[in-house]
């Protein structure tokens, strides 16, 4: 029986010791899932899957990046010498381009001979840049080149202004905006938390009474549970609308208003830890500046805030993280137009917004699936930075201590 | 300007600024209850929607969230517990439980997208469980594990030590000192926990976007392998991408009230909970 | 002069003090020792309205600086705490610099011209006894001082705005012997300019740096008269009691 007993007491301990590890067994496997499937973007060729760039023999271009590619197709880039040695018009081509040359019994059954045609195509045109489907390449054909295609590189991705996932024939995967969407939808989001919930802050730790506190206490407690689908909700059939009509704008899905929705769910985030900060002020302090004759207020903002100010900034970075991350609210609310943002009031697209709106449409395991992933990765290192650096701050204000 | 006018300014604004944020609570819930309690029916939560989401009611997506909630506190409930005990009965104050607490710090930070993009990865494609009932589980489970390993934690440190010494004294083992002195006391607290978990699991969207929740689904599951329609997900589908969204509105405005509700519900429980045992804690 | 006339408080339901009258003239250091929690501190607060801060608190009598009953309703509190400047038990300055410390006060007083806050700075830094120990480090940090310098920072910091009654609240208590004594022969300076009311735990200190001396005991002024007669031979027993150590 005690032996038993014994043997259970083990058991349990070595049940406990595992649970004890599963949060840093669950941040492991989300650092390798996310990154797994976000790097393999890196080697994925730039064109589609499945389909190949042919050149003419004759042509000396050796690579060409996904940028030049879109360009090129999109007839941006119109003449050879622009990428490469080559002098000459780009006829850029594609593969439904070959119906209209020939008429259909020319093929054979089976589209048996419409590699030979397509062969015969780009041979007679030196200038020819043609995007065929791999089991359709003119193999045999001595004057037809496959152009080697570059990787998707970490330049192209961090520094690419262009975010066009399903693109043809090279889709591009410029995550700058969306980066950058994020960064300002977040940032004028705590642009207009912080003042907001600073003051609420103020109120609750020096001016209310202690049964307003009990009142307002909970209230933002409710206001922190809201989940945030419901507060896209209300963005969507309240504030997008008000916003259009006042500002007189063509949409009222804007940056501006994700930013509003956003900052309306950070305030719980930042009243409360910057209520604690100042709370936690020594009572010598406010008491040694009243007495030289301050007024409460030049106390609140001469020595409570600078002494709070290192709990404030804890609350403005963990009200960003927030921010940041936050998905369905922003989704809903900002319209999600993947462009450079020149405006507060013009359509954004945010990272979460991009992963959640894209995800169920890309196939696994295919670039654009990947490029999501790299989102993801993305994302969570902006979160591990913005908790490290509350730890951080939060740390230092401890130490600071009288 | 004198000291004192500026005083006087400076805090009516920061009057208002609280009652601005009264103001905001009142708003959302008000607009939402206001146009919200007109749909609901008997009919509206037992019946499934129909005409393509545009009538009907939302039963499919409240039976989801029930699965979704109960499955992922299944799976997180004991193992977070369990976690919390390791680091408070356990672990010592060491090296072990810093680590351990940053990771859970950490763990609940991370957006809920990339828990979406995680369970994706790992249980639906590489454990093979498909969008399910037990991919979303697991992935909501993990999201809520930090605040259940949180709030243990609490609820076990606010055990005075005299009564774990004072058991041990007696000579019972650990395990027996937790199990029957540590834990019922901290019962109360832990619940509050599980309560806190539940209402932010019913809200949660974006981690069973590409986990478990189907568009449109007018049947109830029947194995854990099964998609279901979920509240938070079915409010987001209807207020963004219904067949007519102008006439699904009226659906929204209930789906969001129902939503609502439950999670302030749970809320609310939970602070009740937590002030009313918090009291009988100190006065005994 | 500052006089108490008949003054009784409470927190809530305790009655703190208790019918207490007293009068204390100009350029005198008057002392009131007494058992913790006799309310000699809370007294000491009444002066400059400290225990408005306190919530749930009553007062009756009044308070008298100069002629005019403190608690009156045209009295500003903050013009008020201007005249009375006020050094606490353990020294609290705020994170700012040396420099800043000191002219807190006249920057919250609403005063700009910066060659006069630097001279009153440097005055009252001199009347502190600190100005050759910090005149080289002005900007640095206040808690790089010891505590005792930290100490007379803080009366420094009273003496700016130029008071006429300086309160100290137990002002040596968490200090050093040498940094004690350095205290109290900076209140026999200032005595000159200033007239000053202190609260010690320290019989010996009382009996060194005051004029008078107040005895308090559960909420009640017992005896009040010179310092010497009071250590020599005090009129009541409790007082006897208390100074040869019979019990506190």
């Amino acid at each position: 029986m005690k032996q038993f007993r014994q043997i259970a007491e083990r058991m349990a301990k070595v049940m406990l010791t595992l649970s004890g590890g599963v949060t840093s067994l669950a941040i492991l496997l989300i650092i390798i899932f996310l990154f797994k499937e976000g790097l393999g973007l890196f080697n994925s060729a730039a064109v589609e899957n499945g389909y190949a760039l042919c050149i003419h023999s004759s042509n000396p271009t050796q690579q060409l990046s996904p940028w030049q590619i879109k360009r090129i197709f999109d007839w941006e880039i119109t003449d050879w010498s622009e990428v490469s040695e080559k002098k000459g018009e780009i006829t850029p081509f594609r593969l439904d381009e070959i119906f209209a040359m020939y008429p259909e019994d020319e093929f054979g059954e089976d589209y048996e001979l419409l590699p030979q045609k397509l062969g015969e195509t780009i041979a007679q045109n030196p200038n020819i840049i043609a995007f065929l489907p791999e089991q359709y390449l003119p193999n045999g054909n001595q004057s037809v080149k496959v152009l080697p295609v570059e990787n998707i590189n970490i330049a192209d991705f961090f520094g690419g202004k262009e975010w066009l996932p399903t693109a043809t024939p090279s889709p591009q995967f410029g995550a700058l905006p969306l980066i950058m969407g994020t960064l300002w939808v977040s940032f004028f989001a705590i642009l207009i938390a912080l003042p907001f919930g600073l003051g609420v802050a103020i109120y609750m730790s020096e001016l209310a009474g202690t049964r307003t506190r009990k009142f307002l206490k909970p209230t933002i407690e409710l206001l922190a549970g809201i989940p945030s689908v419901v507060y896209g909700f209300f963005g969507l059939v309240v504030l997008v609308p008000l916003i259009q009509r006042t500002l007189n704008l063509p949409v009222g899905e804007t940056a501006f208003a994700g930013s509003l929705i956003l900052a309306i769910m950070a305030l719980p985030t930042i009243i409360t830890i910057a209520e604690d900060a100042m709370r936690s002020t020594p009572r010598a302090m406010r008491e040694a500046s009243l007495a030289l004759g301050a007024t409460p207020w030049q106390t609140i903002y001469k020595v409570i805030v600078p002494h709070a100010s290192s709990g404030i900034m804890a609350a403005v970075v963990l009200g960003i993280g927030r921010a940041i991350g936050e998905t369905m609210a922003v989704l809903m609310v900002t319209g999600n137009a993947a462009v450079m943002l020149t405006s507060l009031f013009q359509s954004v697209r945010t990272i979460p917004a991009t992963i959640a709106a894209e995800l169920g449409e890309a196939p696994a395991g295919g670039a654009h699936y990947q490029s999501l992933f790299l989102l993801g990765c993305i994302l969570f290192v902006i979160t591990m930075i913005i908790s490290a650096s509350a730890e951080f701050i939060a740390k230092k204000d401890h130490n600071k201590g009288i | 300007m004198n000291k004192k006018t500026k005083q006087k300014i400076a805090f009516s604004i920061f009057r208002l600024l609280g009652l601005l944020i009264i103001g905001i609570l009142f708003w959302i819930l008000g607009f939402i209850i206001y146009n919200g309690i007109g749909v609901i029916s008997w009919e509206f939560l037992t019946a499934a929607p129909t005409e393509g989401m545009t009538s009907g009611g939302i039963f499919p997506a409240i039976v989801g969230t029930l699965c979704l909630v109960a499955g992922s506190v299944i799976f997180a409930f004991p193992v977070g517990v369990m976690s919390a005990i390791y680091m408070n009965e356990y672990a010592g104050n060491g090296w072990i439980v810093r680590f351990i607490r940053i990771m859970t710090n950490n763990l609940g930070s991370i957006p809920s997208i990339v828990f979406g993009l995680f369970g994706m990865a790992l249980f639906v494609n590489t454990l093979g469980f498909g969008d399910s009932i037990l991919a979303g589980s697991c992935t909501l489970g993990l999201l809520v594990l930090p605040l259940i390993i949180r709030t243990t934690e609490e609820a076990l440190k606010a055990i005075p030590n005299s009564y774990r010494t004072g058991s041990l004294a007696l000579g019972a083992s650990k395990i027996q000192t937790i199990r029957k002195v540590v834990l019922p006391m901290a019962f109360p607290n832990i619940i509050t926990g599980l309560i806190l978990s539940i209402g932010r699991v019913s809200g949660e969207t974006a981690p069973i976007l590409f986990t478990v929740a189907a568009y449109f689904l007018p049947k109830l599951p029947t194995s854990i392998f099964d998609q279901v329609m979920a509240l938070p997900y079915h409010l987001y589908v209807i207020a963004t991408s219904g067949t007519d969204i102008e006439a699904s509105r009226p659906i929204a405005y209930g789906t969001a009230l129902v939503l609502i509700t439950i999670v302030l519900l749970m809320n609310l429980l939970a602070t009740t909970l937590r002030r009313y045992f918090g009291r009988k804690v100190k006065t005994n | 002069m500052i006089q108490a006339k008949d003054i009784n408080f409470y927190y809530g339901d305790f009655h703190a003090l208790k019918n207490i009258d007293i009068e204390m003239e100009a350029h005198t250091v008057t002392a009131f020792i007494g058992p913790s929690g006799c309310g000699k501190s809370t007294f000491l607060r009444l002066f400059n309205r400290m225990n408005d801060l306190i919530g749930d608190t009553r007062l009756t009598g009044e308070c008298v600086i100069d002629g005019e009953n403190i608690y009156n309703k045209s009295v500003q509190v903050d013009d008020l705490r201007k005249k009375v400047g006020m050094v606490f038990q353990k020294p609290n300055p705020f994170p700012k610099s040396i420099f800043e410390n000191v002219a807190y006060g006249l920057r919250v007083n609403d005063v700009r011209d910066k060659a006069y806050i630097t001279q009153r700075v440097e005055e009252s830094l001199q009347a502190a006894a600190l100005w050759d120990e910090v005149k080289d480090k002005l900007k640095k940090s206040a808690f790089e001082l010891s505590g005792g310098q930290q100490q007379r920072l803080c009366i420094a910091r009273a003496l700016a705005i130029s008071p006429s009654v300086l309160l100290m609240d137990e002002p040596a208590s968490a200090l050093d012997p040498i940094s004690t004594s350095k205290i109290e022969e900076l209140i026999h300076v200032l005595k000159k300019d200033y007239t000053i009311v202190i609260v010690t735990h320290n019989m010996q200190q009382a009996a060194r740096v005051s004029d008078k001396t107040g005895f308090f005991m559960l909420g009640e002024l017992i005896e009040h008269d010179d310092t010497k007669k009071i250590f020599l031979k005090p009129e009541k027993e409790q007082t006897q009691n208390y100074i040869t150590g019979r019990f506190g």
